[in-house]
């Protein structure tokens, strides 16, 4: 099998994989960093998503081969100590119910921030709507969105 | 490397270290609230009668061992804020975990039915209260005082007229050797700092952190993965062809238990690869059912005359042949999956002297007794730790996936991890059941109630009424009744069991009538709680000034009847489990289309305990309620689940949310759980406000199969 030398949360990691492993076995099974949530497998719930170079991407449908030396973060390389004003603002608006879905509604919004510091409610909206939350704590995701970008 | 934290050893762990300090045990869930008793702080853990673990140790951190399973419900919050409350703990030193399954210590050790906080309630309180009270014992011994002039405040007694002070820590161990007296005083709710407030969720450092909590998380040093394919629901193998999965790469097995071919190996991708090359096929055994028949299979049950009658007032055949006018309406709704966002998975490891099982279930102790019953190994031999869950919606009530890991790794010895793919959970059963209504209301020349008819006819649903609900009580003449059919699609609770469907159909069937008698929505529904109130008929099971109080509150709040111009109106109430919730749905039409722009909802759940914790349960159950009224839908052909994955199967998103406008009566009364209660409503609540301003009335679910929306939904994907 072919080993991959992947630059995740800032180390080189080399691991032995088959080519198509998506990025979200290879972290979860192979690295285990396992914030990365598995939810549905096909790149619709955003629970396993993923920075790769700065941009929000479902690591469960990126094969391994694809990823070559692109910065990969999770959201353990997030910030030291939970200190990124995203996480910071979802303690602050106590945004989680079962908690499972939100490191990937963090990556989302951390790399949506990036690009539009200053978002409106409805551009908001749209950049988190591709990510699932069963229990249903959208309003407060929105909240906790806003809140990080008037933080910056 | 991460690893998993919360594990039996952790536990046990953390236990020991409290050697020394004050324990106290007391029963969480047991039906008396019995007085917390002091245990044996040397060896705690053997303690034999008392059920779960208020420690404080020496350097003050109070430790609160949290028994019941946390799936977002956020029970460990509250659980720790009321005992937290009467103990007077600083708030900043308290530590909640999660306690492995311990029969021998605790009691229904279960989420579900949004009993806990009302069955826990007084236990917590007085749990809290005879800490404070042998805590201040101590000191006033220490110093030599009337304990009259001693106080506790955030962690420390306080000697008011010198100002001397001792932390809880300093005085854990004298206060452990005092002997507790039967009663200890409460505290009056009017100084409750800790109880009603919004206070952030105790775990919210690790889920924002992504530390490894949850099931699928879990993880032993050599253990294997599995994946299982399960027949479709009717059917059995016939022959099963796994030489190509047998083949691949990290595939270390492939067999077959009951009807079910597993395919474990070393990593989740690789069995799941291997899964794709597996080859089952399979033959009937037993009825092999259609989404197609089930329609004119309701119809046929429609006519059955062996209904199972649940509830009959009065004499309802001759009320409908006196009527001046009779209302008819027929509702119904497909099975719905649960789809809690952490798929099923349990962790296996059957040894010779014993069974370890660690994972996500909402019943630990059925699923015990359940693996000892296949395995045939006494409980005794078998452990459980709870991991927290990603979501359960009741799904985890049913432990299918606990034997499903247990029979696995006994037939390989070998640690094993099962876990379900997102197309396991939608097509792999136990759904919220599929079910018909049919309503009849018999009104009298002056608009009067007078008969009321419900037949409820369900696939594997049980009873799919629940015959006392409003407005039985208010109507002399009334019949309930049901009639099942029994099928191989697996059924189970869904959050806010029946009443999840049975509620929309209840509420909107009354707005019909409401409309038919000419009266306003609201106020029938005031008018016929006054004829409960006035004129009794039979078993009343709600209480009419708490149902009464969230009517008119809601009605306030949301300015029923004066709304804008432009926003249609639509009301709902239910009493549900053990709490009532009222919510006012407001309708904008944009573009020719409805547009659900805002829910008020009013509930009275008795005291609040997390505020917080509280908005999200309501503006979740409205989410979720709505949702699934709105988009949730699974047919079936031949036994098979039409749909399999997010792309055909929607869930709400984030765009399609309404705004919530949630409060809460404030009455003093003890708490009556909100897990579920806000759920039930929504539906009615939205389809009567959709009526108002299209003059359609939706009937069935999910909405967005029926015409109004049939663009719309189109227009979305």
């Amino acid at each position: 099998m072919p080993v991959y030398q992947l630059n995740v949360n800032g180390k080189k990691t080399p691991v032995e994989v088959a080519a198509d492993t998506p990025l979200l076995w290879v972290l979860r099974d192979h690295l285990r960093l396992l914030g990365t949530k598995f939810g549905c497998g096909i790149g619709q719930c955003g629970a396993c998503t993923v920075h790769y170079n700065g941009v929000a991407v479902r690591s469960c449908t990126m094969p391994v081969s694809s990823v070559r030396d692109a910065e990969i973060v999770t959201i353990e390389g997030l910030s030291a100590n939970a200190s990124h004003p995203v996480q910071q603002a979802w303690d602050e608006a106590d945004v989680p119910q079962c908690g499972y879905c939100q490191a990937g509604q963090i990556m989302t919004a951390v790399a949506f921030l990036k690009k539009t510091p200053n978002p409106s409610k409805e551009q908001v909206e749209t950049a988190m709507n591709g990510n699932l939350c069963r229990c249903g704590a959208y309003h407060r995701i929105r909240e906790a969105v806003l809140l990080a970008a008037s933080k910056k | 490397m991460p690893t998993y934290t919360n594990t039996r050893r952790d536990f046990l762990r953390k236990i020991s270290l409290t050697g020394g300090g004050l324990m106290l045990g007391f029963k969480w869930y047991s039906a008396r609230a019995e007085m917390p008793v002091l245990l044996n702080a040397a060896d705690p853990v053997v303690a034999p009668v008392f059920n779960s673990y208020l420690s404080i140790a020496a350097d003050g951190t109070i430790h609160i061992f949290s028994p019941n399973p946390e799936l977002g419900q956020n029970i460990m919050t509250s659980f720790a804020q009321i005992v937290a409350e009467e103990l007077e703990a600083d708030w900043q030193k308290v530590v909640v975990s999660q306690a492995p399954l311990d029969t021998n210590k605790y009691e229904r050790q279960l989420t579900g039915g949004s009993g806990a906080i009302p069955h826990s309630w007084m236990r917590l309180r007085k749990a809290g209260a005879s800490a404070r009270y042998l805590l201040l014992q101590a000191a006033a011994q220490k110093w030599g005082v009337d304990e009259a002039s001693c106080t506790a405040q955030s962690g420390f007694i306080v000697h008011k007229p010198s100002g001397k002070k001792l932390s809880y820590g300093e005085l854990a161990l004298d206060a452990a050797k005092i002997e507790l007296p039967k009663d200890v005083p409460l505290k009056d709710r009017k100084d409750f700092t800790l109880i009603g407030k919004p206070i952030r969720n105790v775990k919210n450092a690790d889920i924002i952190r992504g530390n490894p909590i949850f099931g699928l998380d879990y993880y032993r040093e050599g253990m294997v993965y599995a994946v299982v394919q399960r027949p479709p629901f009717g059917m059995k193998i016939k022959s099963i062809d796994g030489a190509a999965a047998k083949a691949m790469p990290g595939v270390t097995d492939v067999l077959q238990f009951q009807q079910n071919v597993a395919i474990v190996g070393k990593s989740t991708w690789e069995i799941l690869k291997a899964k794709k090359a597996l080859k089952v096929s399979y033959e009937k055994d037993g009825n092999v059912e259609s989404t197609a028949d089930h329609e004119a299979l309701f119809a046929q049950l429609m006519k059955s005359d062996k209904p199972t009658v649940h509830r009959k007032d009065g004499d309802v055949d001759a009320a409908f042949e006196s009527a001046a006018k009779v209302i008819q309406s027929e509702y119904q709704c497909p099975f719905l999956p649960h789809n809690p966002l952490e798929p099923m998975n349990f962790f296996a490891h059957v040894r010779p002297d014993g069974v370890e099982l660690v994972g996500p279930t909402q019943t630990p102790q059925r699923a015990r007794e359940a693996v000892s019953k296949l395995l045939g190994i006494p409980e005794s031999k078998i452990t459980v730790d709870i991991t927290r869950l990603g979501g359960g919606f009741g799904r985890r009530l049913k432990f299918d996936y606990v034997l499903e890991a247990a029979e696995l790794s006994s037939l390989i010895k070998q640690p094993v991890k099962v876990i379900w793919t997102r197309e396991d959970e939608i097509t792999g059963g136990s759904y919220r059941p599929a079910v018909r209504y049919r309503f009849e209301a018999a009104l009298d020349a002056s608009g009067n109630l007078v008969g009321y008819k419900l037949r409820g006819v369900g696939i594997n649903a049980g009873n799919s009424t629940r015959q006392d609900n409003f407005p039985a009580g208010a109507v002399p003449n009334l019949r309930v009744e049901t009639v099942e059919h029994v099928s191989p699609i697996t059924t189970g609770a869904w959050r806010a069991p029946i009443t999840n469907f049975l509620a929309f159909a209840e509420q909107t069937f009354l707005d019909e009538v409401a409309m038919a008698a000419g009266k306003d929505p609201v106020a029938f529904r005031l008018e016929l709680l006054d004829k409960a109130r006035k004129s009794p008929v039979g078993k009343i099971t709600y209480n009419i000034e708490r149902f009464d109080t969230v009517i008119r509150q809601v009605a306030e709040k949301a300015n029923w009847g004066k709304a804008s111009k432009g926003i249609s109106q639509g009301f709902s109430v239910y009493f549900s489990h053990a709490s009532y919730v009222a919510q006012v749905c407001d309708v904008v039409m944009k573009d020719g289309k409805p547009s659900i722009q805002k829910i008020h909802a009013v509930s009275d759940c008795g005291q609040v305990i997390n505020m917080s914790g509280a908005l999200h349960q309501v503006r979740g159950a409205i989410v979720d309620g709505y949702g699934h009224a709105m988009f949730g839908k699974l047919s079936f052909k031949e036994g098979q689940a039409e749909q399999q994955n997010f792309h055909n199967y929607r869930l709400i998103r984030m765009r399609e949310i309404p705004e919530v406008d949630a409060s809460f009566v404030d009455n003093g009364k003890d708490p009556t759980g909100l897990g579920e209660p806000a759920l039930p409503p929504t539906g009615g609540a939205v389809a009567n406000a959709i009526f108002k301003a299209t003059g359609q009335r939706l009937k069935r679910q999910p909405f967005m199969d029926e015409p109004l929306f049939k663009s719309m939904a189109s227009e979305a994907e």
